[in-house]
């Protein structure tokens, strides 16, 4: 890839290691998930109860884009939330504490997986469809009465595009010229359901067209490919010049949640998925260009495994609410 | 109680709560070519809550139609295809996700009716699923049947077992009017929730209705009434199982309708027994308790010899962490506790 060049090794090694995290935390959470609920499963049962939507596959939306953005911007994320909330930043001690209902987590173990928020890093997450986007205009009007060149992201499924919120938060967004990034992730399915039987276009990204705003598509799953169309948007935003959609094609190596029988997809479609794993890629790049060696990389997985360990080990120590803590919180 | 719960009884057929609705579901369909179902996930998945098991593979994707993520625009066109003459049944997933769509649901399909002066039929069965107790915190746990009993135009019907469930799934299909059917995740039978033996039933195979407004009283007692609703007469029954061996005779009512009411069976009951405690895993306040307190309090209260008990969730979202969510929660143990009390009063 003649882009790679343009890059300088830090931003990619960085990035590599952005996805090497998620890649090992969601991994780990497919574990976790099952303990406690062999040898039959009960979603209610085990460390980690309740539903679980992982990422593995999706890391390249998520960490091409956040690589642009720094503590002033605000992420908006939806059910499938811990690639964003990784890539923005979002401790991950505190974060896997909220996933095991810990104290110690992001909402006192108020929220849980689907609601991870935090407020240094400016990351939010809903579990309802479509929920993100007028929020993350909030935050862009916020940022542009202010007279900051702070910006916005939304991200959310290819699925989500046929909720009302998306259209209304384009139009607003267009209006106004808000600096808002929607990011779209299409992992081809919502839940069941396959984008072509869901959506009456093949791309998302052509919807920007009737809002009049930049439209790209990213037909990889690539993590370079959208570090480059990111940084035109964002750059856009930031200058005042509006709101873009970006659309990345993208993979879900998992279920839709952990446990789903995903008898919708034929059985050897992920393994192949798989075989052009894009953290491999960058792996593989990075090597080729002689930006760090063979040795180098493993120590970036060892890295990263250490890391996601350590997080999971807080979680597990930390003590569980009490039960009145239940009581707190409804007003601040 | 009913006649035809005895009858049904006969039948050996034991049916999970999700199998029998989709049974019902698949009946009306053959009985009937204007019904036909939309909703996410509700084709070859068969529903996230099993509600249209196998109905795909019989019906094909004309008849069971998976939707996009556009609640208002296909709820609102359940209400535009009744009005031509359909009888559509629509899924909202969980009944959390109303807020996208609600201007439909109760500006539309449960006014229409009314603001045509009463020439308007609109035969909607609007499903969908609700409750907590799995940790699927605050955006995936309500009940909020008491909310959409509060609005005017709507029939909400939430069965506890799988014969109910059947009967007045047919009841719903056949009723011209707008009714809001709801699914206590925890009744289902999925494989993949906590198991509930008691939910599953002898289903006829046979369709068969139930009445609306008709309560079932579960087990007859002198000493307290427990009326509840959904999952909670199950725990209700277990509650009554201690509380016998404690010489406590609860009478335990599951409303199967919330809209109608079957206020008279409570106020027959409470007239017996004097005391009476509400079940009710949706909020406490402004709420279904709420709501029956009065109907008794205005038409039995000198009949009542202690305050009325309600066991709610104590108006806070459903929190994630299991504690916490077992803390808010009602459950045997509370209801026990909170008879228990009533009776010694
Ligand atoms: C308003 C609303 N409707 C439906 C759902 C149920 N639901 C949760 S995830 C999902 C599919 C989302 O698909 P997509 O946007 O493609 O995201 P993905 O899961 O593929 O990441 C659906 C229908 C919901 N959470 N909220
Ligand atoms: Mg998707």
């Amino acid at each position: 890839m003649a882009k790679t060049n343009s890059l300088d090794a830090q931003t990619l090694i960085s990035m590599y290691r952005t996805m090497a995290i998620i890649r090992n935390f969601e991994e780990t959470m497919v574990n976790v998930y099952m303990e406690g609920k062999m040898p039959v499963f009960d979603i209610a049962g085990g460390t980690v109860p309740g539903e679980m939507h992982l990422a593995a596959g999706q890391e390249p939306v998520a960490v091409g884009v956040c690589a642009h953005l720094n503590d002033n911007d605000t992420v908006t994320a939806p059910h499938r939330a811990h690639h964003f909330a990784i890539a923005k930043g979002v401790d991950l001690k505190k974060m896997a504490a909220e996933i095991f209902g810990k104290d110690t987590g992001l909402g006192h173990g108020k929220g849980g997986h689907m609601h991870l928020f935090d407020q240094q890093k400016k990351f939010g997450c809903s579990g309802i469809i479509g929920a993100g986007m007028p929020v993350a205009c909030g935050a862009a009007l916020a940022a542009k009465k202010n007279g900051k060149d702070w910006v916005a992201v939304s991200f959310f499924g290819e699925g989500t595009a046929n909720q009302g919120s998306f259209h209304e938060s384009l139009n607003l967004a267009a209006l106004w010229k808000l600096p808002v990034i929607f990011v779209c992730e299409d992992n081809s399915y919502a839940i069941s359901v396959p984008k072509s039987k869901s959506t009456s276009i093949a791309n998302n990204a052509d919807r920007a067209a009737s809002y009049g705003i930049p439209g790209f598509e990213i037909a990889e799953n690539d993590v370079l490919a959208v570090y480059e169309a990111a940084r035109e948007a964002v750059a856009r935003a930031r200058r005042g010049e509006g709101p873009s959609l970006m659309e990345v094609k993208t993979y879900r190596y998992l279920g839709h949640f952990q446990g789903d029988p995903e008898l919708y997809r034929p059985k050897d479609e992920v393994a192949k998925l798989r075989e052009s794993d894009p953290i491999n890629k960058l792996g593989r790049q990075l090597i080729e260009q002689g930006a760090i060696s063979e040795g180098d990389l493993v120590a970036l997985d060892q890295e990263a495994a250490e890391k996601v360990k350590e997080a999971i080990e807080f979680a597990r120590q930390s003590p569980y609410p009490q039960p009145a803590d239940a009581l707190k919180h409804v007003f601040v | 109680m009913s006649q035809v719960m005895d009858n049904a009884t006969q039948t050996e057929r034991l049916l999970t709560t999700s199998k029998a609705i989709a049974e019902g579901i698949a009946q009306e369909m053959e009985r009937d070519p204007s019904v036909f179902v939309m909703g996410e996930d509700v084709g070859v998945y068969g529903g996230i809550f099993g509600s249209t098991t196998g109905l795909f593979e019989r019906f094909g994707g004309d008849r069971i139609m998976d939707t996009p993520i556009s609640e208002t625009a296909f709820i609102g066109a359940a209400t535009g295809a009744a009005m031509e003459g359909m009888r559509p049944i629509v899924e909202l997933m969980f009944v959390d996700f109303f807020g996208v769509c609600m201007d439909q649901i109760y500006n539309h399909l449960a006014k229409n009716t009314y603001m045509s002066g009463g020439n308007q039929k609109i035969p909607v069965v609007l499903t969908t699923a609700f409750g907590g107790g799995y940790s699927d915190a605050a955006q995936h746990s309500q009940c909020l049947y008491g909310l959409f009993a509060h609005l005017p135009g709507l029939k909400i019907v939430v069965p506890s077992n799988a014969y109910d469930a059947k009967g007045l799934m047919i009841s719903a299909i056949r009723d011209d009017n707008p009714v809001m059917f709801f699914m206590h995740k925890g009744i289902m039978g999925l494989g993949w929730m906590t198991p509930l033996p008691s939910a599953m039933a002898h289903v006829p195979e046979e369709p068969y209705t139930i009445p609306f407004g008709k309560a079932a009283i579960k087990q007859a007692g002198d000493n307290v009434t427990i009326v509840t609703l959904g999952i909670m007469v199950h725990r209700a029954m277990d509650a009554a199982k201690q509380l016998a061996a404690e010489g406590i005779q609860a009478e335990v009512i599951d409303l199967r309708t919330l809209v109608p009411l079957d206020t008279a069976t409570i106020v027959e009951s409470v007239k017996k027994t004097h005391r009476l405690l509400i079940v009710d895993e949706d909020y406490l306040s402004f709420g279904m308790s709420g709501e029956i307190c009065a109907r008794v309090v205005e038409e039995a209260l000198d009949y009542l010899d202690a305050p009325v008990k309600r066991l709610a969730v104590p108006d806070v979202p459903i929190p994630y962490s299991r504690p916490m969510e077992q803390f808010v929660l009602p459950n045997a143990e509370k209801i026990i506790e909170a008879a228990r009390n009533l009776a010694r009063m």
